[in-house]
């Protein structure tokens, strides 16, 4: 092999390997993104039935009920609409009435919002940064009080 | 008084830091060796310092001043005292204490341990190694002080979160950080080199034990990070995708491509300038995760603030050091001389296409974990990135690595036998389909874990192959002298071996979760349930007191075929001061699988909801990580490689280097 052949046997490796990963790449981020909305949202984008999405927001004091075996259901809220969440399994450590939650997962025909994971995913303040924003985008938190507006979006409307 | 000791003792380390800066580098300008010769004491006793400032912060700690802001934000006087101790850096402050006193370790280290250095790249390379100790300490000093004070101080602290009150946080983050930092003083190193402009095979002998010392320690904290989020988040997962372990895996995968590419510029003098990009990758992807993790972009447990103004300064960092270095690189880089070329098939070829597959995965893994931060920036959408994106591009990526790696040992530097070496494999694969026989006959579906237990299998045989093949030369017919010849082979090859057989083990107890039985049942005292080859019953539940928390403990034993093997106890914490519960599982580990139980509260009526799992082989998965680093340990102590060969190496070849490098130090 020559000098030239050698390189360009580097070089076609290279170019091979790399148009392998930004095939995959661009290939999975068309069908693996999961886009993440809050109640408001969900109305506004009138998302469908079947379609993957993390649902983050409050969970509404007093929507939280049992129901036989290990399934619950409860509504999410951010003060302006609310979303209905069956849910089967364990829940995590922090779920509670009046803090945040997301639930992956998708709607049903019926409209209920079938979750098949909720998320205990935290930080110090006990609130999921997105859950936050999305309520500060709703006007339901303003600023960094350290108790968040969970009284509020939780009253019955 | 001590904290201000402390305090005042880092505002001194800081400005050691700046002498450190300026003077070697100008003394490698002026040729002045007095002035080369002072970046060793002057890194040592900035060391000294900021030990001095992190002893002071973990006294405060201890006897929980909490006169201090940091104290009362993340600690409590009822708090057991490992987790006062390892609560140091528990916390955002404290954490960054840490990455500052393990990057002046990493610069006395460099400084110290490198006299076979020629002085003035050594010079350059401290003086880098300054740079960021000066941009470190002032974040912390500016941004984050850890030392400032409440008035008045109150009597009790806020405790440190419950989910760090673990063992786990000993020995994670140290780890972790002497990996992400110790590529610091690669970096430092290319840098040098890039200024001086000349870098030459013996450049990979100098950072070779560097690299692989921080790879080493990366790998143990990733796999410990991994078993502590599987034991303590309750959900039996090991991997989640999520940016902060992708954070950690990003430089992992830089350095292991970084480690072979070493090995090629260091036997061969090629791929010289691909190695000097790698140095500076490697830690632009231990930065890009520290940035991640402690600007509070993300939300995680490892976010333990977020202020705006941090992120910015951490950004300045990265886009300092990061864009430094790339310019400095685009500006040097075609001036330094090529290496030699080599046929496509050889070693330094499969080593080409390891580093090509492992920077390739490397991207897909950065990709899919900044492509949600910069949709956001872009126009507010938010997405998530998860599993299913990874194992599509990640998966692809690296499993041709898995099948090359046996092969490209069997290579011989320069030009190669393909044929010849994939005959020599026969007996591995051999094993990998025989593997992939008998899993299937064992557990069957999903197809995936039987093939992929079948490459770990093939792996793991196919890493030894090369050292067994230098035992027995003449095969097993003719076994004299092998031990002789076993002690004699050096202890890097074992090291290789041993590195990629652990990856095969890890890979081992990967495949083998496709065989896991997951079950949610409400249980009642008395009543077994079925887990696998294992029945799984309550004994009794109990509740007791802990120093800072009430546990209510489910004691279960573990039977198979009517006779008790095992007991354990999974357990709910719950802690007063930050009103959190947290979900200790209970694990036995049985043949390398495990038993995992996590418990949620109790039930009106007594029944008691729990995830029970049978997780066989998931051992597997953390111990290859231990026999991967165990190989790379073996590596490190290589007499070849170590820092005082490349001294000799140089006495030899030019008597005039050596004598400069004697003179400066």
């Amino acid at each position: 092999m020559t000098r030239k052949q050698k390189r360009l046997a580097l070089i076609g490796s290279a170019i091979g390997v790399l148009g392998l990963a930004v095939g995959l790449v661009l290939f999975a981020l068309r069908d693996n993104v999961v886009f993440f909305y809050g109640p408001t949202e969900m109305a506004e984008k009138q998302v469908g039935p079947g379609v993957r999405l993390r649902l983050g927001g409050l969970v509404k004091t007093g929507t939280f009920v049992h129901l036989d075996g290990k399934s619950i259901t409860f509504a999410v809220t951010d003060g302006n609409h609310d979303v209905n969440v069956a849910y089967t399994g364990l829940l995590p450590d922090l779920f509670k009435e009046g803090q945040g939650v997301v639930a992956e997962g998708a709607l049903d025909r019926g409209g209920i919002f079938r979750a098949d994971s909720i998320l205990a995913k935290h930080d110090e303040r006990y609130m999921p940064r997105e859950v936050a924003d999305a309520l500060k985008k709703q006007g339901q938190w303003q600023g960094d009080q350290p108790n968040p507006a969970a009284a509020t979006a939780g009253a019955p409307k | 008084m001590i904290v201000e000791i402390g305090h005042y003792a880092l505002v001194l380390a800081l400005a050691l830091a700046l002498m450190q800066t300026i003077l070697p580098f100008w003394g490698a300008r002026a040729h002045d060796a007095q002035l080369m010769g002072l970046a060793r004491p002057l890194a040592t006793t900035q060391f000294l310092f900021v030990a001095l400032s992190y002893a002071a912060l973990t006294y405060a700690h201890v006897v929980s001043d909490f006169s201090l802001a940091n104290v009362v934000e993340n600690s409590h006087s009822a708090k057991p005292m490992i987790y006062k101790i390892s609560g140091v850096w528990g916390n955002h402050e404290g954490s960054m204490m840490l990455w500052a006193l393990i990057l002046t370790l990493c610069g006395a280290a460099m400084a110290y341990f490198s006299r076979a250095i020629p002085a003035r790249l050594l010079a350059d390379a401290v003086s880098v190694q300054g740079l960021l100790s000066v941009s470190f300490l002032l974040f912390i000093l500016l941004t984050s002080n850890p030392f400032a004070r409440l008035s008045p101080a109150p009597l009790e602290g806020a405790d440190l979160n419950p989910i760090l009150q673990d063992p786990g946080l000993a020995i994670h983050p140290p780890l972790l950080y002497l990996g992400y930092v110790g590529f610091s003083i690669t970096f430092s190193f290319a840098a040098a080199a890039l200024i001086g402009g000349r870098i030459d095979a013996a450049f990979a002998r100098y950072i070779r034990p560097w690299t692989l010392a921080a790879w080493c320690f990366l790998t143990l904290g990733i796999a410990m990070g991994s078993y502590w989020a599987y034991y303590t988040l309750g959900w039996g997962g090991f991997w989640f995708w999520d940016p902060v372990e992708n954070a950690s895996l990003l430089p992992w995968l830089a350095g292991t491509a970084l480690l072979h590419s070493a090995a090629v510029m260091e036997k061969r003098e090629a791929l010289k300038i691909w190695t000097i990009f790698l140095a500076i990758l490697a830690f632009s992807m231990s930065l890009l995760g520290t940035f991640l993790v402690r600007s509070g972009v993300l939300t995680s447990v490892h976010a333990f603030a977020s202020d705006p103004q941090r992120g910015m300064f951490i950004l300045g960092i990265l886009v300092l050091f990061i864009g430094g270095s790339l310019f400095l690189f685009m500006l040097r880089a075609p001036a330094l001389s090529q290496g030699g070329l080599f046929a496509p098939v050889s070693r330094e070829g499969a080593l080409v296409v390891n580093n090509l597959l492992l920077t390739a995965a490397c991207a897909a893994v950065f990709v899919g974990t900044l492509y949600p931060l910069a949709l956001e920036a872009w126009n507010g959408g938010k997405i998530s990135v998860g599993a299913p994106f990874f194992n599509l591009t990640f998966g692809p990526l690296f499993a041709p690595l898995i099948i090359l790696m046996p092969l490209g040992q069997l290579l011989a530097w320069k030009r190669g036998d393909l044929l010849g070496a994939a005959q020599r494999l026969f007996f591995a694969a051999g094993c990998g389909a025989g593997g992939m026989l008998v899993f299937a006959a064992l557990h069957g579906a999903p197809v995936v874990s039987v093939i992929g237990a079948g490459a770990a299998v093939y792996l793991i045989v196919g890493s030894f192959v090369e050292v067994f093949g230098r035992i027995f030369p003449a095969g097993l017919r003719a076994p004299q002298h092998a031990l002789a010849r076993a002690r004699g082979l050096p202890l890097s090859s074992w090291g290789s071996a041993f590195a990629h057989a652990g990856l095969g083990v890890t890979l081992l107890g990967l495949a083998a979760s496709g065989w896991g039985v997951e079950k949610i049942v409400s249980m009642k005292a008395g009543e077994a349930y079925d887990v696998g080859p294992y029945q799984l019953q309550v004994v009794e539940m109990t509740s007791q007191q802990g120093p800072n928390y009430k546990e209510a403990t489910a004691h279960m034993t573990i039977k198979r075929n009517g006779s008790i093997i095992a007991n354990i106890e999974p357990s709910k914490r719950f802690f007063f001061t930050r009103r959190m519960a947290t979900s200790q599982a209970g694990i036995e580990t049985l043949n390398f699988g495990q038993i995992y139980v996590s418990i949620a509260e109790q039930n009106a009526d007594g029944s008691l909801d729990a995830r029970l799992y049978w997780k066989p082989l998931v051992a597997l998965i953390w111990l290859g990580a231990l026999v991967m680093a165990f190989g790379g340990g073996l590596s490190l102590s290589d007499r070849r490689l170590r820092v005082g060969f490349a001294r000799r190496a140089v006495k030899a070849s030019s008597g005039k280097a050596s004598a400069a490098t004697s003179n400066a130090s």
